[in-house]
């Protein structure tokens, strides 16, 4: 493995990997690879998580799509030099922020969303001149082998790789050197990435996970109801079963409305995953029997399993459980206290709407916060008074695709961004460059030092041209200072 | 003594440490430092500490490093002065959401980025710029709405001690403290889960922070060193070539200073004219006992006393000194050295120098200097002196620093719209004027959605048309959706 990373890191000596026509045929041939590739890429996720095509399309293909015409689009302009402002005085100066790659940068993915949350890193790392090595997740073997064989296919296979594997693999790869890594993934694991970047400084972005609530308000028109239901229900069941870091993990209701919530909620769910939704296939597997367990086991507990109010019947064999809704089960259980994971819905209800809020705050900061309200005031409050990555009023899910905004956690669900041009961002370092002319130079910076001296740096520094003018001309009054 | 005395003698353990995180993470609950208010107090009240106490600051460096007032009042005060200004100016700007586009993925919708801070910070500064490197990090966390812990190195305890007083004395102690110590304070501190640590210094240390964050999650600015390398090229005005290299290098805590040029390259038939206009110019800035030159500072303490001598006895560079060498261990003195033609194999090549040592390597093309430099890690900061312009841009192009000055040294600390940061083992992170407000702030995505335009394609069930229409869509263009629409595509 080091031979081949050692291989890697020479290509990239050589600067190709800099020039924007390099980069430009990679996101090229990325594109490529996803229009004809995409009944594999189709059919892999089918086979690892039953993912329906529609879905596969609208959280991976299409946005991956997205993402790949607006780096194509913008790429000469993320790559330019930022000019920076300087102050007048600096004559005859110029200064500049660069962006350069940082060289070689692992990827380290997650199973949930192979293709869209290998890919999207994949696209910033390339289109910021890097050499890459992706490690997708092993829990979704066959969508690991469609991108090994398509990237080493469409790409350049000397500056992008695929290493499959497990932890072991993993491992390896963390004990070598990298100048960034960009993992996606749990907490423990997490640890264990930015722990092991610690031996070469190497820098991190870890895009996490959390329990993302959802505060439902009450909301007076039926067509509003109607529409911040199906955006639950799609938000929680129709995004891979749950599985999704920005899934919803459980709501929040005034006790009041509760009834109300649960029952459009049966109503929908309904609507849109069949009456049997095992049969419809509109609905994600679980990833494999460890997590199938997982899930089990949150709903063992008697007093977690008296709150379920719909669903719970789940099939082994098919990897299969059926949109769940609690409503209240005890917030010391795991399933209030671990992210969940899957399609199981915990409604949690307060007396008064603002009550959410001291919920919220008495909790890890989540990686994503959905309210759906109308009132501004509980908007404001929510927005000034509460943290996390992402906050969406009155949908879910959907900040995913917004290429404007930056895609990251804060605290417990992680740090750093993508997405756009943050994702460009988060793989480049930003080089200052200051130039400057031989004919400018100021007496007053060289020793000995004087009085005068400091006054006519002190002045510069400051920007304060009259002060400078009225002391070389010896009209400005030396201050009080003892220490000449 | 009295109950205060006491209580300021105890230890400041891991249970001291819990105790303070809890009372700031308390404190901060309140709501206060998210107030504008409440930060521009507090950059007046830095500024109002500085206007009334530049004499003491004077004297803690003086007493610490024999700091020539001139650099304390310029660098220290002076940048730090710079620095609040920024603030107040820009400070309404940079906490305001910015707006941001929405495409057709969203449509319609509206979206901005707050800035939020990120909580409860802990900041770890240096000795060498005892004052900047505490404060001006402070000043970024306050700025952008933090409660703050300022660890500052005991190996600079004159300027350590003052600050613990005269922040308390100026700043909202609710919010903003200094706990002073030395490897076991530090430690319980980072025991403590931050919202985010700022540390400035070596690699060592830097690794032991970054540890002690992964526990925790916690995302950290590392502003670390490396040997910054200034390359010479023949074609260049000497003389304001020399000046530039011994105020970066000299002007600098006599070259103890994280950005200051640590060796140069340039060519063989180029180095001696190079020696000589540095020897002259070191006589006209230092005069001819630079030993007691009052514009120099002293080496901090007998431990880097020591490092540096071993550098210079190092049998590999005996003979390869051209101009100094003096020194005076009493006084912790070291004389602006130059050394020329240094092995790369030497000690003094192997590690960041941090002294008033200038070794000067040669090479045949000055060409070669640019693989020297990317054999080595990546540095703070590259200098390069010429007129080429082919050649700088290809300099620029191929080494990786974390900042670049062309024609100068050091002076791009001072430039406030610069990101100031390492790449590489030179750091990560950056900060100053608003790099250093983004460095302590958590950018929120903030996403309004309305109920109307609800585009059911996105619900189940999912049928063959919402494909095809979610196909057109992300492939644009209005023909492709009315195609998909009417069932063509």
């Amino acid at each position: 493995m080091e031979t081949e990373l050692n291989h890697m890191r020479e290509y990239y000596e050589g600067g190709y990997t800099k020039e924007a026509s390099w980069r430009e045929a990679q996101l090229k041939g990325l594109r490529s690879f996803i229009i004809e590739k995409q009944e594999d890429i189709m059919n892999a996720l089918l086979q690892d998580l039953g993912k329906h095509q529609v879905e596969a399309f609208r959280d991976e293909i299409g946005t991956l799509m997205k993402t790949l015409n607006l780096a194509l689009k913008n790429l000469k302009k993320w790559m330019s030099a930022k000019k920076a402002e300087l102050p007048k005085i600096a004559l005859l100066t110029s200064a500049e922020i660069v962006p350069e790659p940082f060289g070689l940068v692992l990827i380290i993915s997650s199973w949930n969303f192979p293709f869209g949350l290998s890919l999207e890193p994949v696209i910033g790392a390339v289109a910021a001149g890097n050499t890459v090595v992706l490690k997708p997740s092993e829990l979704s073997p066959a969508c690991s082998s469609v991108l090994a064989s398509g990237l080493a296919t469409y790409l350049d296979h000397k500056a992008i790789k695929v290493i499959q594997g497990g932890p072991q693999e993993t491992q390896q790869l963390l004990h070598q050197r990298w100048d960034k890594i960009f993992f996606t993934g749990s907490a423990h694991v997490g640890r264990i990435v930015m722990s092991a970047a610690v031996n070469h400084l190497t820098p991190v972005t870890l895009e996490l996970g959390g329990k993302c609530p959802a505060v439902v308000d009450s909301l007076s028109s039926s067509w509003d109801i109607e529409v911040a239901v199906k955006r639950i229900a799609v938000g929680k069941f129709g995004t891979c079963a749950g599985q999704a870091c920005i899934a919803i993990d459980y709501v929040i209701v005034e006790k009041e409305y509760c009834s109300k919530l649960v029952e459009l909620l049966k109503v929908w769910i309904k609507k849109m995953f069949g009456e049997n939704p095992k049969h419809t296939k509109t609905i994600s597997r679980i990833v494999n029997k460890h997590h199938f367990f997982r899930l089990k086991n949150l709903l063992a507990d008697a007093k977690v399993n008296e709150s379920v109010v719909y669903g719970g019947s789940m099939d082994e064999q098919d990897l299969f459980i059926e949109p769940t809704i609690l409503v209240d089960p005890p917030l010391e259980a795991s399933i209030m206290t671990e992210e969940i994971f899957g399609p199981l819905l915990p409604i949690i209800t307060v007396g008064k709407i603002e009550d959410s809020i001291k919920f919220l705050r008495s909790r890890p900061k989540p990686l994503a916060l959905y309210v759906f309200t109308k009132s501004q005031t509980l908007q404001r409050r929510i927005l000034s008074e509460t943290s996390s990555g992402s906050l969406t009023f009155n949908d879910a899910i959907l900040q995913y695709a917004a290429d404007t905004l930056p895609f990251g956690g804060v605290g417990e669900s992680g740090f750093g961004m993508y997405h756009g041009k943050f994702s460009f961002d988060t793989f480049s370092h930003h080089k200052a460059i200051v130039r400057r002319s031989f004919l400018t130079d100021f007496w007053y910076r060289y020793p000995p030092w004087t009085l005068n001296k400091l006054q006519l740096l002190e002045v510069s520094y400051n920007y304060d041209y009259l002060g400078l003018l009225l002391v070389v001309l010896g009209l400005k009054k030396p201050s009080n200072r003892r220490h000449f | 003594m009295s109950r205060e005395e006491s209580q300021k003698k105890k230890v400041f353990d891991a249970e001291a440490a819990s105790f303070l995180m809890k009372e700031l993470r308390g404190n901060v609950g309140s709501g206060t430092t998210r107030s504008y208010e409440w930060r521009v107090s507090q950059m007046k009240a830095l500024l109002k500490l500085m206007d009334e106490n530049e004499d003491h600051i004077v004297d803690a460096l003086r007493s610490d490093l024999d700091k020539p007032p001139l650099e304390t009042v310029v660098y220290e005060v002076g940048m730090l002065r710079n620095s609040c200004e920024v603030v107040l100016k820009e400070l309404k700007h940079w906490m305001m959401p910015e707006k941001v586009k929405t495409a057709i993925a969203t449509f319609p919708s509206s979206a901005e980025i707050v800035p939020e801070p990120l909580g409860v910070v802990l900041v770890i500064s240096a000795w060498n710029y005892p004052f900047l490197l505490s404060l001006d990090p402070v000043v970024g966390a306050i700025a952008a709405g933090n409660a703050v812990v300022l660890k500052p190195s005991e190996i600079s305890p004159a300027t350590s001690s003052l600050l613990a007083k005269l922040l308390e004395k100026y700043m909202d102690n609710s919010f903003i403290r200094v706990v002073e110590g030395e490897v076991d304070e530090t430690t319980a501190l980072l025991q403590q889960k931050w919202d985010k640590i700022f540390y400035t210094g070596n690699g060592r240390v830097g690794r032991i922070v970054m540890t002690a964050a992964a526990k925790h999650l916690t995302p950290v600015v590392l502003e670390l060193g490396g040997k910054s390398p200034v390359v010479v090229d023949s074609n260049v005005n000497l003389q304001v070539t020399a000046r530039r290299i011994i105020s970066g290098k000299w002007g600098l805590n006599n070259g103890q200073a994280c950005i200051s040029p640590d060796y140069v390259i340039t060519t063989k038939n180029y180095a001696p004219k190079l020696v000589d206009a540095l020897k002259t110019e070191l006589e006209n800035s230092y005069g001819k006992s630079p030993l007691e030159s009052k514009d120099l500072s002293r080496i901090v303490n007998s431990n880097h006393f020591a490092r540096l001598t071993k550098l210079l006895d190092d049998a590999k560079v005996s003979g390869k000194i051209v101009y100094g060498g003096e020194k005076d261990e009493s006084k912790l003195r070291i004389a602006p050295t130059l050394l020329l033609d240094v092995p790369r194999d030497s000690l003094i090549m192997g590690e960041e120098i941090f002294g008033p040592l200038l070794p000067i390597i040669t090479v045949n093309k000055l060409e070669e200097s640019i693989d020297v430099i990317n054999s080595g890690t990546k540095p703070l900061a590259a200098y390069l002196f010429t007129t080429d312009n082919k050649f700088k841009e290809q300099f620029v192009k191929t080494v990786s620093a974390g900042g670049m000055l062309v024609n100068d040294t050091a002076l791009h600390l001072v430039v406030h719209t610069l990101p100031f940061g390492g790449v590489g083992d030179s750091g990560t992170g950056a900060y100053h004027g608003k790099f250093s407000f983004d460095a302590f702030t958590h950018k929120k995505a903030v996403l309004y959605r309305s109920f109307m335009g609800d585009a059911s394609i996105r619900y189940p069930p999912y049928t063959n048309t919402k494909l095809r229409l979610m196909k057109a869509l992300i492939g644009g263009g209005i023909l492709n959706i009315i195609r998909a629409l009417l069932g063509r595509s």
